[in-house]
């Protein structure tokens, strides 16, 4: 280890050095550039038709996909902790896999099976659309947001064992109690720590859904996608930077969240 | 009453228990005492109904409860490292089986408050599990089970992860508490002096079956065989006999069916002494006498002595029980 005061603010001044160059100063720079004109034009830029549609769907997708992960992921992370069946591995990788396929996969294999000329593509002659529309946003932010609550529920019903549960059992619980009053508490924060791992991803995917997001102005366009389109397409960069600092703000937030959280996750 | 009938238990190929059959009376507290892996904590988890058993019945109180789920057995089941739950005072843990039953909030107040005075932990109401010691946990533990008033107390190993001064003390409480409320009680227990203490009767296990049933002095004066024999107390080998150290007679001079030997070490022990002895074949053994037979014998190292064995547990050695004895010690806690 370095003990000497030289070596010790070498070590410092490199990693700060670090964080700064790739990560301050660029976040700083939108920081600075979206409120370089004063509050009132980042305003004004936040409250367009566009932006707020942007932000009332970005914040849609995550009521629909919180709740079905949380779920989804409690369901799959007992099933894993507390049950040995055929296959359990399998399902063990397929919960991982998403971690691992790039994004922009998953929209492309999403338009494959949805689209028009897709498998389930026959569903939009009955005036269901899913790609280009929200079901598509949904099922993409599901696909790469999946094993967050899962992997962060799992290995705490794992730490706590079953023996709470099977107390619980020989004092005349049904499973419906057990899990109510036993399990759900004991394992209440690492799944808000998976919810808040899942709201962040989810505000913050753009690859998968800019292949089956329409990306239609005021309609299918979330706030990353309308970072993008504004950049991008409508070379209106202080709009981007507007849109993007709102992100940035709900990423704060959640980070906030998470610091709190990974206190009280430190077990007793 | 439970009547354990010819059960059986299989984890994959290994067998935990052995065609198992076990009549506990009501009101007594009976030991399962064994080495580790014996299937001791298994046929209570069978009786429970933690575990399922392979083959054979479980009755309780004359009904089949063999496919009744523990929720609806009666029972109230205590684990070795307490299960207590942790997100909940010491006050919610015991109301927990009145709460889960919908009692009237009075009744169940009233029950608690008895119940945490019988355990002695009467100022800890509003304690949460992690503000207690290991013991005032396991007496929380105990306070639970009881709440719901259970036709039969199982108790896991309950004291096997706490230090020694409070385990005795436990074994004490324990014994007392079964004195007064009276449940038919089945202990787990892989401590042999814990078994002797605070049982009425001890069921000997080794092996996924069950070696001897009886009283602690029944299976100490004539245990069943050497396993037995060796798991209760120590024993030694004289000729063909296994024999306890104090069942040794030391004399002077030769007597009928009496071996010769040469002291090599005295030990005193307090109020005993421990004589070191070789005998003929190099084979060395321990003799246990009190201060005031070594005294009378004016024993010294090299004395050339007689032994004879005497006394009802001796049995004859054919299968030597060294090997298992030795495990049996080393049974983990």
């Amino acid at each position: 280890m370095a003990t000497g005061l030289a070596p010790r603010l070498t070590l410092r001044f490199i990693a700060i050095g670090y964080l700064v160059a790739l990560v301050m100063v660029p976040l700083g720079m939108i920081f600075y550039r979206t409120f370089e004109d004063g509050f009132v034009a980042f305003w004004e830029q936040v409250t367009t038709p566009a932006g707020i549609s942007a932000l009332n769907l970005s914040l849609i997708i995550v009521a629909i996909v919180v709740p079905l992960n949380v779920v989804f992921g409690v369901v799959t992370a007992l099933a894993l902790a507390r049950g040995n069946f055929r296959g359990k591995r399998v399902v063990e990788t397929v919960v991982d896999l998403p971690f691992a396929v790039s994004p922009v996969v998953v929209g492309v294999s999403l338009i494959l099976l949805w689209g028009i000329d897709g498998w389930f593509g026959g569903l939009a002659d009955h005036g269901i659309r899913v790609i280009f529309s929200l079901p598509g946003m949904v099922i993409a932010t599901i696909f790469v947001t999946l094993p967050f609550v899962v992997r962060e529920v799992e290995p705490v019903l794992h730490e706590i064992g079953d023996e709470q549960e099977q107390a619980a059992a020989t004092l005349g619980a049904s499973w419906r109690q057990t899990f109510w009053r036993i399990t759900l508490p004991a394992i209440r924060w690492g799944l808000l720590y998976g919810v808040v791992l899942t709201v962040a991803r989810s505000l913050g995917e753009f690859g998968a859904l800019i292949v089956v997001a329409g990306g239609v102005s005021g309609e299918s366009q979330t706030l990353t996608l309308l970072v993008h389109a504004r950049y991008i397409d409508d070379h209106n960069t202080f709009g981007a930077y507007a849109a993007a600092t709102v992100l940035m703000g709900l990423a704060l937030l959640t980070l906030f969240l998470m610091t709190l959280l990974n206190k009280k996750r430190e077990p007793v | 009453m439970i009547s354990v009938k010819g059960v059986t238990k299989r984890f994959g190929d290994y067998v935990a228990l052995d065609d198992v059959s076990l009549e506990v009376p009501d009101g007594s507290l009976t030991a399962l005492l064994g080495p580790s892996g014996s299937g001791k904590s298994t046929l209570l988890r069978i009786i429970g109904g933690l575990e399922l058993p392979d083959e054979g019945s479980i009755e309780i109180n004359g009904e089949d409860a063999t496919a009744v789920p523990p929720q609806r057995r009666g029972i109230g089941f205590v684990f070795q490292h307490y299960a207590a739950f942790k997100h909940m005072t010491v006050n919610d843990n015991v109301a927990f089986g009145l709460s889960v039953r919908k009692k009237p909030k009075a009744e169940i107040e009233d029950r608690v408050g008895e119940l945490l005075k019988i355990v002695g932990l009467a100022g800890y109401a509003g304690r949460y599990p992690s503000q207690l010691s290991g013991g005032q946990r396991q007496r929380m533990a105990l306070a639970r089970a009881l709440a719901v008033e259970p036709r039969v107390l199982l108790l896991d190993e309950p004291f096997g992860a706490l230090d020694a001064k409070v385990r005795a003390e436990l074994r004490e409480w324990l014994r007392k508490l079964h004195e007064d409320v009276h449940v038919t009680t089945l202990l787990v227990t892989h401590d042999q002096e814990e078994a002797m203490s605070i049982a009425s009767r001890i069921v000997v296990m080794d092996n996924a079956r069950i070696e001897q049933i009886g009283s602690p002095a029944e299976l100490y004066d004539k245990p069943a065989n050497p396993f037995v024999m060796g798991f209760l107390g120590e024993i030694t080998k004289v000729g063909d006999d296994l024999v306890r150290p104090h069942d040794i007679t030391i004399r002077h001079e030769p007597g009928e069916r009496s071996h010769e030997g040469v002291v090599t070490r005295i030990t005193l022990l307090g109020f005993e002494v421990r004589v070191e002895l070789m005998l003929g074949g190099g084979n060395t053994i321990s003799a246990q006498l009190t201060r005031a037979e070594a005294d009378a014998l004016e024993l010294a190292t090299g004395d050339v002595v007689w032994l004879t064995t005497e006394g009802e547990g001796v049995l004859p050695s054919q299968a030597l029980p060294e090997e298992r004895s030795s495990e049996a010690e080393e049974a983990p806690a």
